[in-house]
């Protein structure tokens, strides 16, 4: 799946609050490349921060569209804020908890929590965190044009919804003939 | 107890120095939003929900910050405000200062008339008008 920085959603409260996990592995191309081995340092494959935001984003991304079925074009607007305490290694399980602080027509404010599984000790730990700012831009662009299709939630996004069992918040016009349930 | 000017000041300035990363020293009450502070649009939308959270009170789209009125030909023609566009702006915007603007009159000099003032006066306005409810 192409830029999709998440594996599933494991919780989701509708309009207020939704988790999805993402795994980090070593197949995963950007690893190798963040960081290669230089001279006589060993490689250092760590998940780059900027993806960690990217899933952030995506899940709190999807809660924020669901409020209106998807019908909203949910482009990320702002970053407020992103802290990240700990590296995150292949191996390792992120888990993006995200709830809407405040939605209205023009957009919607989000906060986010990021947690890490670490399987050796099988314990979750909170090492960071985001407030995101997310604006509707059919209702925040007047005289500028978008395609009429909703290009932010793509074909991608439908199948992490069906393969977490949330197709229902897709509406008949945007379901494959498949998620038609 | 109604909060009193400084106060409100106080309260407006810590919203702005968390929603734009500006020192408190640069807010200043004649301070304008865009072009002294930096503010861009979706900073509009992040100030007006932390108002709403500071203050417990709701903000109408198109209340605090004008919307949709650029592209109405009533309002604005060759880039200036009409008499019309006069007349809806300061019903619609009565926290904005407009002396001085008469004679401009630019679509693009608009924006300097949101201040730091201008907040405060819009904020001392809403919290002495009776709330319907709390932001859900």
């Amino acid at each position: 799946m192409r830029w999709l920085w998440i594996d599933s959603v494991v919780a989701f409260e509708p309009e207020r609050r939704m988790a999805a996990v993402k795994n980090v592995s070593l197949a995963e191309e950007h690893l190798h490349d963040h960081f290669p081995p230089e001279g006589e340092l060993p490689a250092q494959p760590i998940m780059p921060a900027s993806l960690i935001l990217e899933g952030m984003a995506q899940t709190a991304g999807i809660l924020v569209g669901s409020v209106n079925a998807f019908r909203e074009k949910v482009i990320l607007a702002k970053v407020a804020l992103f802290e990240m305490d700990e590296d995150v290694v292949a191996g390792q399980c992120l888990r993006y908890d995200a709830h809407i602080e405040r939605l209205d027509p023009a957009g919607a404010a989000a906060e986010g929590t990021i947690e890490r599984l670490d399987h050796r000790d099988g314990e979750w730990r909170s090492i960071g965190r985001a407030s995101l700012m997310f604006s509707h831009i059919d209702q925040n662009r007047a005289g500028v044009e978008f395609p009429e299709h909703n290009f932010v939630f793509g074909p991608n996004f439908r199948v992490i919804l069906e393969s977490s069992g949330l197709s229902r918040f897709i509406t008949p016009s945007q379901a494959p003939p498949s998620a038609k349930n | 107890m109604a909060m009193s000017a400084d106060e409100i000041f106080k309260s407006v300035q810590g919203v702005l120095c968390e929603t734009l990363m500006v020192d408190e020293d640069e807010v200043t009450p004649e301070a304008s939003l865009v072009k002294d502070l930096g503010a861009e649009s979706i900073d509009f939308l992040d100030i007006v929900f932390r108002l709403e959270k500071k203050f417990s009170f709701k903000i109408q789209q198109g209340e605090l910050f004008t919307e949709n009125v650029m592209s109405n030909p009533a309002f604005v023609v060759d880039g200036k405000f009409t008499d019309s566009g006069m007349k809806m702006l300061r019903e619609k915007m009565p926290h904005l200062d407009f002396s001085g603007f008469d004679a401009d009159r630019r679509v693009d000099a608009l924006s300097e008339l949101f201040t730091v003032n201008a907040l405060c006066e819009f904020v001392k306005r809403k919290l002495a008008t009776p709330q319907a409810g709390a932001p859900a």
